[in-house]
């Protein structure tokens, strides 16, 4: 009867409503959407606290943005959390360095994986935190709120994405 | 009136994030999109699993939270876009998203499932918003204002109220699915 609650994967429409019913608790009992990148702008935060207490409490970002463990940043940690949780029960837990669709286009290079991963990492938070959100924040959250800047940022994260992944797999990607 | 107490209480939230977090990881992972083949084949347009995910969260999520809003029980949460913050911003996340494979949230996810690469790209995200920390004073003076968006929201720009554009995205949502649904997608 529990079968389900180990299945490998869900449908994606099962899934996807779970997550829409979710934002439906984010509003009730906090008040706000659900959105993950915050978590990493204040982490940074906390980071450059603590190397040089001066310089961050004078930056202007991290008067908005604050560096400290709220909703905001737990629930980061409730993701890498609850992304285990799933794996275990599911039987699929692996650690994984190289994608075996990235060793195929690129090689099976970990130094080299980690690198790209790190760089495209940056592009990313760069980016998130420019556009005011990511793919949950602008993706989901904003858009179904009916959000002009959500519905134009999710349109320019994929445009972007699209383009970029032909640029780097060509016809490649098996 | 409790609702406000629960949410105005910072411990109570700090958990409530925190269980919100493992459902939201749990979900990602369960639902096949915390994997990076899977991102890539999307951007590669091979793979629709994560538009699913997607398209149904943003259809049930919209119809609750705007129906929520109608009794009383919750705000809309919009802020206003522009095309120096929200169009470059979002091209620039876009190259990062094919870069690394994953975004912030199924990164995260993924690590926990033991992605090792996504660790790297969680370390690469903190960096990156660092830097925009570091920039932002600069790019407020000069592109993030520039071409403000004329309304906050898709019912403010056609002038219309909320209903109409709920059962119109709701409707094209449907048919979007629909339609990858035929084409075997």
């Amino acid at each position: 009867m529990l079968d389900w609650l180990f299945a490998a994967t869900w449908s994606p429409y099962i899934a996807g409503a779970g997550i829409g019913v979710l934002v439906w608790m984010t509003f009730l009992l906090s008040d706000r959407p659900l959105g993950v990148s915050t978590a990493y702008a204040k982490t940074a935060g906390m980071i450059e606290k603590a190397v040089s207490p001066k310089s961050a409490g004078s930056m202007p970002y991290y008067r908005q943005v604050t560096p400290v463990v709220d909703w905001q940043w737990t629930i980061l940690v409730g993701v890498v959390i609850g992304g285990f949780v799933s794996s275990f029960a599911a039987g699929t837990l692996a650690l994984l360095v190289v994608p075996p669709e990235f060793s195929a286009a690129f090689g099976p290079g970990t130094l080299f994986r980690l690198a790209v991963a790190l760089a495209g990492g940056m592009i990313m938070g760069l980016g998130a935190r420019w556009a005011g959100g990511c793919t949950s924040g602008h993706g989901i959250s904003g858009t179904l709120q009916l959000s002009v800047a959500s519905w134009v940022a999710v349109i320019c994260f994929f445009a972007g994405g699209i383009v970029t992944a032909w640029l780097l797999f060509g016809f490649r990607f098996p | 009136m409790p609702l406000e107490r629960i949410r105005q209480d910072r411990t109570v939230q700090a958990v409530l994030g925190l269980l919100f977090g493992v459902a939201f990881g749990f979900l990602l992972q369960r639902g096949g999109v915390a994997e990076y083949g899977v991102i890539i084949g999307q951007l590669l347009l091979t793979d629709f699993t994560v538009a699913k995910v997607m398209l149904s969260a943003i259809l049930v999520g919209m119809v609750g939270v705007h129906a929520m809003k109608a009794a009383g029980l919750v705000r809309l949460h919009v802020r206003e876009g522009s095309v120096g913050s929200t169009v470059i911003g979002g091209l620039v996340f876009g190259v990062g998203f094919a870069v690394l494979g994953y975004c912030p949230g199924t990164a995260a996810s993924a690590f926990g499932s033991g992605a090792l690469d996504a660790a790297a790209g969680m370390a690469g995200i903190v960096i990156g918003a660092g830097i925009f920390a570091r920039l932002y004073p600069a790019l407020e003076r000069s592109v993030l204002g520039r071409g403000k968006f004329p309304a906050e929201t898709l019912p403010q720009l056609f002038g219309v109220s909320s209903w109409p554009v709920i059962a119109a995205v709701a409707a094209m949502i449907v048919g979007v699915l629909a339609a990858l649904s035929m084409l075997g997608l």
